[in-house]
Protein backbone atom coordinates (compact mmCIF):
# COMPACT_ATOMS: atom_id res chain seq x y z
CA UNK A 1 0.00 0.00 0.00
CA UNK A 2 2.56 2.51 -0.04
CA UNK A 3 2.32 3.11 -3.97
CA UNK A 4 2.02 6.81 -4.58
CA UNK A 5 0.56 8.24 -7.62
CA UNK A 6 2.31 9.14 -10.32
CA UNK A 7 2.39 13.02 -12.01
CA UNK A 8 0.28 12.98 -14.71
CA UNK A 9 2.16 11.36 -17.42
CA UNK A 10 0.10 13.41 -20.34
CA UNK A 11 -2.56 16.21 -20.45
CA UNK A 12 -5.83 15.75 -18.65
CA UNK A 13 -7.95 13.57 -21.00
CA UNK A 14 -11.23 15.57 -21.68
CA UNK A 15 -14.13 13.27 -21.56
CA UNK A 16 -16.62 16.60 -19.67
CA UNK A 17 -17.79 18.60 -22.95
CA UNK A 18 -19.47 21.07 -22.04
CA UNK A 19 -22.71 18.67 -20.67
CA UNK A 20 -21.02 17.37 -17.49
CA UNK A 21 -23.21 18.84 -15.61
CA UNK A 22 -25.98 17.95 -12.72
CA UNK A 23 -28.93 20.34 -11.95
CA UNK A 24 -31.63 19.07 -9.50
CA UNK A 25 -34.47 21.80 -8.83
CA UNK A 26 -36.90 20.99 -5.97
CA UNK A 27 -36.45 17.53 -5.77
CA UNK A 28 -38.78 15.56 -3.28
CA UNK A 29 -38.89 11.62 -3.08
CA UNK A 30 -40.53 9.67 -0.44
CA UNK A 31 -40.43 5.81 -0.17
CA UNK A 32 -43.83 3.99 0.31
CA UNK A 33 -44.43 1.60 3.00
CA UNK A 34 -46.94 -0.85 3.69
CA UNK A 35 -49.91 0.17 6.07
CA UNK A 36 -48.12 3.35 6.49
CA UNK A 37 -46.97 6.93 5.86
CA UNK A 38 -44.40 6.96 3.03
CA UNK A 39 -41.02 8.03 4.37
CA UNK A 40 -39.77 11.09 3.32
CA UNK A 41 -36.43 11.13 1.91
CA UNK A 42 -35.62 14.16 0.24
CA UNK A 43 -37.59 17.20 0.57
CA UNK A 44 -37.41 19.92 -2.08
CA UNK A 45 -33.82 19.78 -3.01
CA UNK A 46 -32.12 21.91 -4.82
CA UNK A 47 -28.55 21.54 -6.28
CA UNK A 48 -26.45 22.30 -9.10
CA UNK A 49 -22.90 20.83 -10.05
CA UNK A 50 -20.76 22.68 -13.01
CA UNK A 51 -18.75 20.64 -15.25
CA UNK A 52 -15.59 19.48 -13.57
CA UNK A 53 -16.70 20.45 -10.19
CA UNK A 54 -16.35 18.54 -7.17
CA UNK A 55 -19.65 18.93 -5.37
CA UNK A 56 -19.35 17.31 -1.61
CA UNK A 57 -22.58 16.12 -0.03
CA UNK A 58 -22.69 15.95 3.90
CA UNK A 59 -25.52 14.96 6.21
CA UNK A 60 -26.05 12.65 8.86
CA UNK A 61 -27.01 8.83 8.40
CA UNK A 62 -30.65 8.59 6.89
CA UNK A 63 -30.79 12.10 5.20
CA UNK A 64 -31.27 10.43 1.84
CA UNK A 65 -27.85 11.12 0.52
CA UNK A 66 -27.73 7.59 -1.41
CA UNK A 67 -30.70 8.45 -2.50
CA UNK A 68 -29.68 11.83 -3.92
CA UNK A 69 -27.37 9.75 -6.52
CA UNK A 70 -29.67 7.08 -7.40
CA UNK A 71 -31.60 10.23 -8.92
CA UNK A 72 -28.39 11.73 -10.40
CA UNK A 73 -27.43 8.15 -12.05
CA UNK A 74 -31.42 7.64 -12.95
CA UNK A 75 -31.91 4.70 -10.78
CA UNK A 76 -34.74 6.25 -9.27
CA UNK A 77 -37.24 8.78 -10.18
CA UNK A 78 -38.02 12.33 -8.40
CA UNK A 79 -41.44 12.48 -7.18
CA UNK A 80 -41.65 15.95 -7.85
CA UNK A 81 -39.17 18.63 -9.19
CA UNK A 82 -36.91 17.67 -12.07
CA UNK A 83 -33.50 15.66 -12.36
CA UNK A 84 -31.13 17.02 -15.05
CA UNK A 85 -27.48 15.20 -15.26
CA UNK A 86 -25.06 13.98 -18.18
CA UNK A 87 -24.50 10.41 -17.96
CA UNK A 88 -23.72 9.33 -14.66
CA UNK A 89 -21.76 6.33 -13.00
CA UNK A 90 -22.35 5.30 -9.33
CA UNK A 91 -19.69 3.74 -7.15
CA UNK A 92 -21.09 2.66 -3.93
CA UNK A 93 -19.34 2.17 -1.04
CA UNK A 94 -18.73 -1.57 -0.68
CA UNK A 95 -16.45 -2.09 -3.90
CA UNK A 96 -18.93 -4.47 -5.33
CA UNK A 97 -16.18 -6.12 -7.67
CA UNK A 98 -17.11 -9.78 -9.55
CA UNK A 99 -15.55 -12.28 -7.34
CA UNK A 100 -15.27 -14.66 -10.46
CA UNK A 101 -13.29 -11.37 -12.50
CA UNK A 102 -9.72 -10.65 -12.30
CA UNK A 103 -8.99 -7.01 -11.09
CA UNK A 104 -7.94 -5.98 -14.80
CA UNK A 105 -11.35 -7.57 -16.06
CA UNK A 106 -13.61 -5.92 -13.40
CA UNK A 107 -12.05 -2.29 -13.87
CA UNK A 108 -12.39 -2.92 -17.70
CA UNK A 109 -16.40 -4.09 -17.37
CA UNK A 110 -17.53 -1.05 -18.23
CA UNK A 111 -15.75 -1.71 -21.76
CA UNK A 112 -16.81 -5.16 -21.99
CA UNK A 113 -20.59 -4.18 -21.61
CA UNK A 114 -20.02 -1.29 -24.24
CA UNK A 115 -19.11 -4.06 -26.34
CA UNK A 116 -15.39 -4.56 -26.37
CA UNK A 117 -13.58 -7.75 -26.82
CA UNK A 118 -12.10 -9.22 -23.58
CA UNK A 119 -8.61 -8.50 -25.12
CA UNK A 120 -9.08 -4.71 -26.11
CA UNK A 121 -11.09 -4.17 -22.90
CA UNK A 122 -8.21 -5.31 -21.03
CA UNK A 123 -5.88 -3.38 -23.55
CA UNK A 124 -7.06 -0.01 -22.78
CA UNK A 125 -7.44 -0.86 -18.81
CA UNK A 126 -3.60 -1.46 -18.62
CA UNK A 127 -2.29 1.89 -18.54
CA UNK A 128 -4.58 3.37 -15.90
CA UNK A 129 -3.24 0.31 -13.52
CA UNK A 130 0.27 1.75 -13.62
CA UNK A 131 -0.77 5.12 -13.76
CA UNK A 132 -2.78 4.78 -10.22
CA UNK A 133 -0.75 2.54 -8.44
CA UNK A 134 -2.17 -1.12 -9.45
CA UNK A 135 0.98 -2.23 -11.29
CA UNK A 136 1.23 -6.02 -11.51
CA UNK A 137 -2.07 -6.77 -9.88
CA UNK A 138 -3.93 -6.89 -13.08
CA UNK A 139 -4.26 -10.47 -12.72
CA UNK A 140 -5.59 -10.71 -8.81
CA UNK A 141 -8.81 -12.00 -8.23
CA UNK A 142 -10.90 -9.43 -5.38
CA UNK A 143 -10.44 -11.25 -2.59
CA UNK A 144 -6.76 -11.45 -3.27
CA UNK A 145 -6.77 -7.10 -3.25
CA UNK A 146 -6.48 -5.44 0.60
CA UNK A 147 -9.27 -2.90 0.71
CA UNK A 148 -7.75 0.40 -0.82
CA UNK A 149 -6.99 -1.98 -3.42
CA UNK A 150 -10.53 -3.03 -4.40
CA UNK A 151 -11.68 0.35 -3.96
CA UNK A 152 -8.76 1.66 -6.50
CA UNK A 153 -10.04 -1.30 -8.85
CA UNK A 154 -13.64 0.06 -8.34
CA UNK A 155 -12.70 3.76 -8.80
CA UNK A 156 -10.59 2.84 -12.04
CA UNK A 157 -14.47 0.64 -13.05
CA UNK A 158 -15.94 3.74 -12.59
CA UNK A 159 -13.50 5.75 -14.97
CA UNK A 160 -13.26 2.99 -17.89
CA UNK A 161 -17.31 3.84 -18.27
CA UNK A 162 -16.45 7.09 -19.99
CA UNK A 163 -18.86 9.35 -18.27
CA UNK A 164 -18.85 12.86 -17.29
CA UNK A 165 -20.49 12.64 -14.28
CA UNK A 166 -19.00 9.97 -10.76
CA UNK A 167 -21.25 9.75 -8.51
CA UNK A 168 -19.23 8.34 -5.22
CA UNK A 169 -20.97 6.96 -2.65
CA UNK A 170 -19.07 7.22 0.85
CA UNK A 171 -16.25 5.07 -1.28
CA UNK A 172 -14.15 4.89 1.78
CA UNK A 173 -16.47 4.51 4.09
CA UNK A 174 -15.83 0.95 4.69
CA UNK A 175 -11.74 1.71 5.23
CA UNK A 176 -9.45 1.68 8.19
CA UNK A 177 -8.97 5.31 9.10
CA UNK A 178 -5.03 5.14 7.58
CA UNK A 179 -5.96 3.73 4.24
CA UNK A 180 -8.92 6.31 4.00
CA UNK A 181 -6.47 8.70 4.52
CA UNK A 182 -4.35 7.75 1.63
CA UNK A 183 -7.21 7.28 -0.55
CA UNK A 184 -8.47 10.79 -0.14
CA UNK A 185 -4.89 11.61 -1.36
CA UNK A 186 -4.92 9.17 -4.09
CA UNK A 187 -8.37 10.06 -5.04
CA UNK A 188 -7.02 13.81 -4.79
CA UNK A 189 -4.43 12.53 -7.40
CA UNK A 190 -6.44 10.61 -9.78
CA UNK A 191 -9.32 13.33 -10.05
CA UNK A 192 -6.14 16.21 -10.90
CA UNK A 193 -5.45 13.48 -13.83
CA UNK A 194 -8.81 12.45 -15.11
CA UNK A 195 -10.61 15.43 -14.25
CA UNK A 196 -14.80 14.57 -13.86
CA UNK A 197 -17.91 15.94 -12.34
CA UNK A 198 -17.80 14.88 -8.95
CA UNK A 199 -20.99 14.38 -6.66
CA UNK A 200 -19.10 12.59 -3.48
CA UNK A 201 -21.69 11.47 -0.64
CA UNK A 202 -19.57 11.34 2.72
CA UNK A 203 -20.45 11.20 6.45
CA UNK A 204 -16.72 12.48 7.13
CA UNK A 205 -16.32 16.16 7.03
CA UNK A 206 -13.20 15.96 6.48
CA UNK A 207 -13.23 14.05 3.63
CA UNK A 208 -15.82 16.72 2.25
CA UNK A 209 -13.10 19.50 2.91
CA UNK A 210 -10.21 17.67 1.52
CA UNK A 211 -11.56 16.85 -1.87
CA UNK A 212 -14.43 19.18 -2.92
CA UNK A 213 -14.74 22.46 -4.50
CA UNK A 214 -17.90 22.75 -2.56
CA UNK A 215 -19.80 21.62 0.28
CA UNK A 216 -23.75 21.29 0.29
CA UNK A 217 -25.10 20.42 4.04
CA UNK A 218 -28.39 18.30 4.24
CA UNK A 219 -30.22 18.08 7.41
CA UNK A 220 -31.90 14.93 8.73
CA UNK A 221 -34.51 13.06 6.79
CA UNK A 222 -35.99 14.30 4.86
CA UNK A 223 -32.99 15.49 3.58
CA UNK A 224 -33.24 19.71 2.66
CA UNK A 225 -30.05 21.87 1.68
CA UNK A 226 -29.19 23.94 5.20
CA UNK A 227 -25.63 25.06 3.75
CA UNK A 228 -23.58 25.67 0.92
CA UNK A 229 -20.09 26.47 1.61
CA UNK A 230 -17.11 27.30 -1.15
CA UNK A 231 -14.11 25.31 -0.31
CA UNK A 232 -11.63 27.57 -2.47
CA UNK A 233 -8.47 26.37 -1.07
CA UNK A 234 -5.66 25.81 -3.74
CA UNK A 235 -4.66 21.55 -4.31
CA UNK A 236 -3.08 19.71 -3.07
CA UNK A 237 -4.52 20.37 0.27
CA UNK A 238 -3.12 18.95 4.10
CA UNK A 239 -5.34 18.14 6.45
CA UNK A 240 -3.35 20.13 8.86
CA UNK A 241 -4.14 23.66 6.65
CA UNK A 242 -5.41 26.08 9.43
CA UNK A 243 -8.15 27.41 6.76
CA UNK A 244 -9.75 24.00 6.12
CA UNK A 245 -9.63 23.00 9.66
CA UNK A 246 -11.89 26.56 10.08
CA UNK A 247 -13.80 25.73 7.20
CA UNK A 248 -14.77 21.69 8.75
CA UNK A 249 -15.80 23.29 11.57
CA UNK A 250 -18.00 25.77 9.76
CA UNK A 251 -19.33 22.38 7.95
CA UNK A 252 -19.86 20.51 11.52
CA UNK A 253 -21.42 23.31 12.91
CA UNK A 254 -24.40 24.00 9.83
CA UNK A 255 -24.75 19.88 10.59
CA UNK A 256 -25.31 20.07 14.18
CA UNK A 257 -27.73 23.50 13.48
CA UNK B 1 -5.54 -34.10 15.93
CA UNK B 2 -2.64 -35.60 17.99
CA UNK B 3 -0.34 -33.11 17.18
CA UNK B 4 0.72 -32.63 21.10
CA UNK B 5 0.88 -36.11 21.87
CA UNK B 6 4.01 -37.46 22.12
CA UNK B 7 5.82 -39.10 18.49
CA UNK B 8 4.96 -42.24 17.56
CA UNK B 9 8.27 -44.13 17.23
CA UNK B 10 7.10 -45.14 13.66
CA UNK B 11 6.63 -41.53 12.38
CA UNK B 12 9.72 -39.65 13.01
CA UNK B 13 9.47 -36.23 11.89
CA UNK B 14 6.27 -33.25 12.54
CA UNK B 15 6.32 -32.68 9.29
CA UNK B 16 5.43 -36.46 8.25
CA UNK B 17 3.22 -37.10 10.78
CA UNK B 18 0.90 -34.02 9.53
CA UNK B 19 1.26 -35.14 6.13
CA UNK B 20 0.50 -38.75 8.24
CA UNK B 21 -3.10 -37.14 9.97
CA UNK B 22 -4.43 -35.78 6.20
CA UNK B 23 -4.10 -39.21 4.89
CA UNK B 24 -5.80 -40.56 7.94
CA UNK B 25 -8.68 -37.60 7.19
CA UNK B 26 -8.77 -38.80 3.96
CA UNK B 27 -8.94 -42.24 3.51
CA UNK B 28 -8.28 -44.37 6.58
CA UNK B 29 -11.31 -42.81 8.84
CA UNK B 30 -13.57 -43.25 6.26
CA UNK B 31 -12.10 -46.90 5.51
CA UNK B 32 -12.21 -47.70 9.17
CA UNK B 33 -15.79 -46.89 9.26
CA UNK B 34 -17.35 -48.53 6.26
CA UNK B 35 -14.77 -51.43 8.34
CA UNK B 36 -16.40 -51.54 11.26
CA UNK B 37 -20.20 -50.94 9.53
CA UNK B 38 -19.19 -54.31 7.67
CA UNK B 39 -18.18 -56.09 10.26
CA UNK B 40 -21.60 -55.08 12.21
CA UNK B 41 -23.28 -56.34 9.38
CA UNK B 42 -21.30 -59.54 9.24
CA UNK B 43 -21.82 -60.38 12.69
CA UNK B 44 -25.18 -59.81 12.88
CA UNK B 45 -25.90 -62.05 9.63
CA UNK B 46 -24.09 -64.70 11.09
CA UNK B 47 -26.05 -64.78 14.30
CA UNK B 48 -28.57 -66.22 11.96
CA UNK B 49 -31.65 -64.04 13.00
CA UNK B 50 -32.20 -63.39 9.72
CA UNK B 51 -32.25 -65.59 6.94
CA UNK B 52 -29.86 -65.04 4.26
CA UNK B 53 -32.16 -64.31 1.41
CA UNK B 54 -33.66 -61.30 3.43
CA UNK B 55 -30.38 -59.99 4.20
CA UNK B 56 -27.14 -62.09 2.95
CA UNK B 57 -23.62 -61.13 4.63
CA UNK B 58 -21.14 -58.78 3.44
CA UNK B 59 -18.90 -61.87 2.65
CA UNK B 60 -21.81 -63.50 -0.05
CA UNK B 61 -22.06 -59.92 -1.46
CA UNK B 62 -18.45 -59.80 -2.18
CA UNK B 63 -18.89 -63.65 -3.46
CA UNK B 64 -21.71 -63.02 -5.50
CA UNK B 65 -19.33 -59.32 -6.81
CA UNK B 66 -17.00 -61.64 -8.08
CA UNK B 67 -18.83 -64.71 -9.56
CA UNK B 68 -21.31 -62.77 -11.30
CA UNK B 69 -18.94 -60.18 -12.46
CA UNK B 70 -19.40 -60.32 -15.89
CA UNK B 71 -23.20 -60.30 -15.92
CA UNK B 72 -22.93 -57.08 -13.10
CA UNK B 73 -20.50 -55.39 -15.24
CA UNK B 74 -22.99 -55.39 -18.67
CA UNK B 75 -25.87 -54.28 -16.43
CA UNK B 76 -24.24 -51.48 -15.19
CA UNK B 77 -23.38 -50.39 -18.25
CA UNK B 78 -26.66 -50.35 -18.71
CA UNK B 79 -27.88 -48.13 -16.15
CA UNK B 80 -24.82 -46.08 -16.07
CA UNK B 81 -25.57 -44.65 -19.41
CA UNK B 82 -29.20 -44.04 -18.72
CA UNK B 83 -27.99 -42.40 -15.13
CA UNK B 84 -25.36 -40.64 -17.49
CA UNK B 85 -27.95 -39.18 -19.84
CA UNK B 86 -31.07 -38.62 -17.54
CA UNK B 87 -29.13 -36.55 -15.76
CA UNK B 88 -27.51 -34.34 -19.06
CA UNK B 89 -31.50 -34.02 -19.94
CA UNK B 90 -32.02 -32.59 -16.18
CA UNK B 91 -29.33 -30.16 -16.52
CA UNK B 92 -30.17 -28.84 -19.58
CA UNK B 93 -33.85 -28.81 -18.35
CA UNK B 94 -33.46 -27.94 -14.95
CA UNK B 95 -31.01 -24.56 -15.47
CA UNK B 96 -32.93 -23.48 -18.94
CA UNK B 97 -36.31 -23.73 -16.68
CA UNK B 98 -34.70 -21.81 -14.15
CA UNK B 99 -33.31 -19.15 -16.61
CA UNK B 100 -36.51 -19.13 -18.00
CA UNK B 101 -38.53 -18.52 -14.37
CA UNK B 102 -35.71 -15.82 -13.61
CA UNK B 103 -36.51 -13.82 -16.51
CA UNK B 104 -40.66 -14.32 -16.57
CA UNK B 105 -42.15 -13.36 -13.33
CA UNK B 106 -45.26 -14.71 -15.06
CA UNK B 107 -43.92 -17.80 -15.84
CA UNK B 108 -42.76 -18.04 -12.26
CA UNK B 109 -46.19 -17.58 -11.02
CA UNK B 110 -47.87 -19.76 -13.24
CA UNK B 111 -45.43 -22.69 -13.56
CA UNK B 112 -44.06 -23.01 -10.47
CA UNK B 113 -46.80 -24.71 -8.34
CA UNK B 114 -46.60 -26.96 -11.04
CA UNK B 115 -43.61 -27.98 -11.00
CA UNK B 116 -43.69 -29.17 -7.34
CA UNK B 117 -47.07 -30.83 -7.79
CA UNK B 118 -44.88 -32.97 -10.44
CA UNK B 119 -42.55 -34.27 -7.75
CA UNK B 120 -45.43 -35.44 -5.82
CA UNK B 121 -46.20 -37.31 -8.48
CA UNK B 122 -45.12 -41.60 -7.73
CA UNK B 123 -43.03 -42.84 -10.57
CA UNK B 124 -45.21 -46.16 -10.29
CA UNK B 125 -48.52 -44.19 -11.38
CA UNK B 126 -46.47 -42.64 -14.42
CA UNK B 127 -44.22 -45.34 -15.63
CA UNK B 128 -46.73 -46.86 -17.64
CA UNK B 129 -48.20 -44.33 -19.84
CA UNK B 130 -44.36 -43.12 -20.41
CA UNK B 131 -44.36 -47.10 -21.56
CA UNK B 132 -46.89 -46.30 -23.59
CA UNK B 133 -45.42 -43.13 -25.01
CA UNK B 134 -41.99 -44.17 -25.58
CA UNK B 135 -41.89 -48.14 -25.66
CA UNK B 136 -39.02 -50.28 -23.69
CA UNK B 137 -35.85 -48.15 -25.12
CA UNK B 138 -34.00 -45.87 -23.21
CA UNK B 139 -36.45 -42.97 -23.63
CA UNK B 140 -39.17 -43.96 -20.65
CA UNK B 141 -35.58 -44.49 -18.14
CA UNK B 142 -34.55 -40.76 -19.35
CA UNK B 143 -37.96 -39.71 -18.86
CA UNK B 144 -37.83 -40.82 -15.63
CA UNK B 145 -34.22 -39.76 -14.31
CA UNK B 146 -35.32 -36.38 -15.62
CA UNK B 147 -38.56 -36.20 -13.81
CA UNK B 148 -36.57 -37.08 -10.34
CA UNK B 149 -33.70 -35.29 -10.46
CA UNK B 150 -34.26 -31.94 -12.10
CA UNK B 151 -36.21 -30.20 -10.02
CA UNK B 152 -33.54 -29.50 -7.37
CA UNK B 153 -31.22 -28.44 -9.73
CA UNK B 154 -34.23 -25.61 -10.68
CA UNK B 155 -35.06 -25.05 -7.16
CA UNK B 156 -30.93 -24.16 -6.40
CA UNK B 157 -30.39 -22.01 -9.53
CA UNK B 158 -33.52 -20.19 -9.49
CA UNK B 159 -33.03 -18.87 -5.32
CA UNK B 160 -29.05 -17.90 -6.45
CA UNK B 161 -30.29 -16.22 -9.68
CA UNK B 162 -33.02 -14.00 -7.34
CA UNK B 163 -30.56 -13.53 -4.21
CA UNK B 164 -27.96 -11.53 -6.44
CA UNK B 165 -26.66 -8.32 -4.77
CA UNK B 166 -29.57 -6.13 -5.88
CA UNK B 167 -26.78 -3.38 -5.36
CA UNK B 168 -24.69 -5.56 -7.73
CA UNK B 169 -27.41 -4.95 -10.35
CA UNK B 170 -28.10 -0.97 -9.77
CA UNK B 171 -24.14 -0.65 -10.48
CA UNK B 172 -24.05 -2.87 -14.01
CA UNK B 173 -26.55 -1.06 -15.13
CA UNK B 174 -25.37 2.51 -14.06
CA UNK B 175 -22.33 0.47 -16.61
CA UNK B 176 -25.17 0.74 -19.21
CA UNK B 177 -25.27 -3.06 -19.05
CA UNK B 178 -28.18 -4.67 -20.30
CA UNK B 179 -30.49 -7.14 -18.76
CA UNK B 180 -28.81 -9.98 -20.51
CA UNK B 181 -25.38 -8.25 -19.67
CA UNK B 182 -26.09 -8.30 -15.98
CA UNK B 183 -27.45 -11.90 -16.41
CA UNK B 184 -24.56 -12.52 -18.35
CA UNK B 185 -21.92 -11.07 -15.59
CA UNK B 186 -23.38 -10.69 -12.91
CA UNK B 187 -26.20 -13.59 -11.99
CA UNK B 188 -25.25 -16.42 -14.07
CA UNK B 189 -21.93 -16.86 -12.20
CA UNK B 190 -23.55 -16.00 -9.39
CA UNK B 191 -25.52 -18.59 -9.40
CA UNK B 192 -22.96 -21.40 -10.28
CA UNK B 193 -21.91 -22.68 -7.39
CA UNK B 194 -25.87 -23.36 -6.16
CA UNK B 195 -26.37 -24.51 -9.60
CA UNK B 196 -23.71 -27.44 -9.11
CA UNK B 197 -25.08 -28.27 -5.65
CA UNK B 198 -28.14 -28.74 -7.37
CA UNK B 199 -26.74 -30.86 -9.62
CA UNK B 200 -24.43 -32.89 -6.97
CA UNK B 201 -28.19 -33.71 -5.62
CA UNK B 202 -29.37 -34.51 -8.83
CA UNK B 203 -26.71 -37.00 -9.74
CA UNK B 204 -27.63 -38.91 -6.16
CA UNK B 205 -31.04 -39.13 -6.83
CA UNK B 206 -30.71 -40.01 -10.60
CA UNK B 207 -29.48 -43.66 -9.50
CA UNK B 208 -32.73 -44.26 -7.61
CA UNK B 209 -34.83 -43.03 -10.20
CA UNK B 210 -33.10 -45.16 -13.31
CA UNK B 211 -33.72 -48.33 -10.81
CA UNK B 212 -37.42 -47.27 -10.38
CA UNK B 213 -37.35 -46.92 -14.52
CA UNK B 214 -36.06 -50.47 -14.99
CA UNK B 215 -38.47 -51.73 -12.24
CA UNK B 216 -41.03 -49.62 -14.54
CA UNK B 217 -40.35 -51.76 -17.87
CA UNK B 218 -36.97 -53.42 -19.00
CA UNK B 219 -35.36 -56.32 -20.02
CA UNK B 220 -31.38 -55.08 -18.87
CA UNK B 221 -29.56 -52.59 -16.45
CA UNK B 222 -28.87 -52.87 -12.68
CA UNK B 223 -32.85 -52.50 -11.65
CA UNK B 224 -33.76 -55.40 -13.82
CA UNK B 225 -30.91 -57.81 -12.29
CA UNK B 226 -32.60 -56.85 -8.60
CA UNK B 227 -36.02 -57.30 -9.90
CA UNK B 228 -35.28 -60.74 -11.53
CA UNK B 229 -32.27 -61.86 -8.35
CA UNK B 230 -35.11 -61.16 -5.79
CA UNK B 231 -37.86 -63.79 -6.43
CA UNK B 232 -34.71 -66.05 -7.74
CA UNK B 233 -33.29 -65.62 -3.96
CA UNK B 234 -30.10 -64.64 -4.93
CA UNK B 235 -30.15 -61.65 -2.28
CA UNK B 236 -26.41 -61.46 -2.37
CA UNK B 237 -26.52 -60.63 -6.53
CA UNK B 238 -29.38 -57.62 -5.71
CA UNK B 239 -27.40 -56.36 -3.16
CA UNK B 240 -24.26 -56.68 -5.65
CA UNK B 241 -25.80 -54.61 -8.00
CA UNK B 242 -26.76 -51.81 -4.84
CA UNK B 243 -22.98 -51.67 -4.06
CA UNK B 244 -22.06 -51.12 -7.83
CA UNK B 245 -25.34 -48.43 -7.90
CA UNK B 246 -23.81 -46.76 -4.58
CA UNK B 247 -20.03 -46.78 -6.18
CA UNK B 248 -21.28 -45.24 -9.42
CA UNK B 249 -23.49 -42.43 -7.54
CA UNK B 250 -20.21 -41.38 -5.50
CA UNK B 251 -18.43 -41.70 -8.58
CA UNK B 252 -20.50 -38.94 -10.37
CA UNK B 253 -20.89 -37.15 -7.22
CA UNK B 254 -16.73 -36.68 -7.35
CA UNK B 255 -16.39 -35.70 -10.35
CA UNK B 256 -19.05 -33.40 -10.41
CA UNK B 257 -16.81 -32.13 -7.05
CA UNK B 258 -14.13 -31.95 -9.18
CA UNK B 259 -15.64 -30.06 -12.01
CA UNK B 260 -17.08 -27.49 -9.10
CA UNK B 261 -13.29 -26.69 -8.07
CA UNK B 262 -12.36 -26.05 -11.84
CA UNK B 263 -15.42 -24.07 -12.53
CA UNK B 264 -16.07 -21.75 -9.47
CA UNK B 265 -12.22 -21.59 -8.13
CA UNK B 266 -13.91 -18.33 -5.91
CA UNK B 267 -16.18 -19.64 -4.26
CA UNK B 268 -15.06 -20.30 -0.36
CA UNK B 269 -14.85 -23.40 0.56
CA UNK B 270 -13.79 -26.22 3.22
CA UNK B 271 -9.86 -26.82 3.26
CA UNK B 272 -10.38 -30.64 3.34
CA UNK B 273 -13.15 -33.15 1.74
CA UNK B 274 -15.81 -33.17 -0.20
CA UNK B 275 -18.56 -29.82 -0.09
CA UNK B 276 -21.83 -32.19 0.10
Amino acid sequence: MATRLEAPAEEPRNVLGPDGEIHLAGVSRAFPRRNAAPVPALADVSVNVAAGETVAVVGPSGCGKTTLLELVCGLQKPDSGTVRAAPAVLMPQRDLLLPWLTAIDNAALALRVAGASRAEAREQAHPLFAAFGLEGFERARPDELSGGMRQRVAFLRTLLSGKPVLCLDEPFGALDALTRREMQEWLAGALAREPRTVLLVTHDVEEAVLLADRIVVLSPRPGRVVAELPVDLPRPRAATDPTLLALRERALEALRS
Amino acid sequence: MSGARAPLPTVPTAGTRLRGDGAVARVLAPAMLVLALLGIWQLYASVGSVDDFILPAPTEVAQALWQDRALLWDNLLVTAQEVGLGVLVALVLGFGLAVALHFSLTLRRGTYPLLVASQAVPIVIIAPLLVVWFGFGIVPKLAIIALVCFFPVVVTTLDALGNVDPDQIKLLRTLDASRWQAFRYAEAPAALPAALSGAKIAVAVAVIGAVFAEYAGSSSGLGHLMLQAIPQLETARAYAAVVLLAAFAVALFSALALAERRLVPWANRRPEGPRA
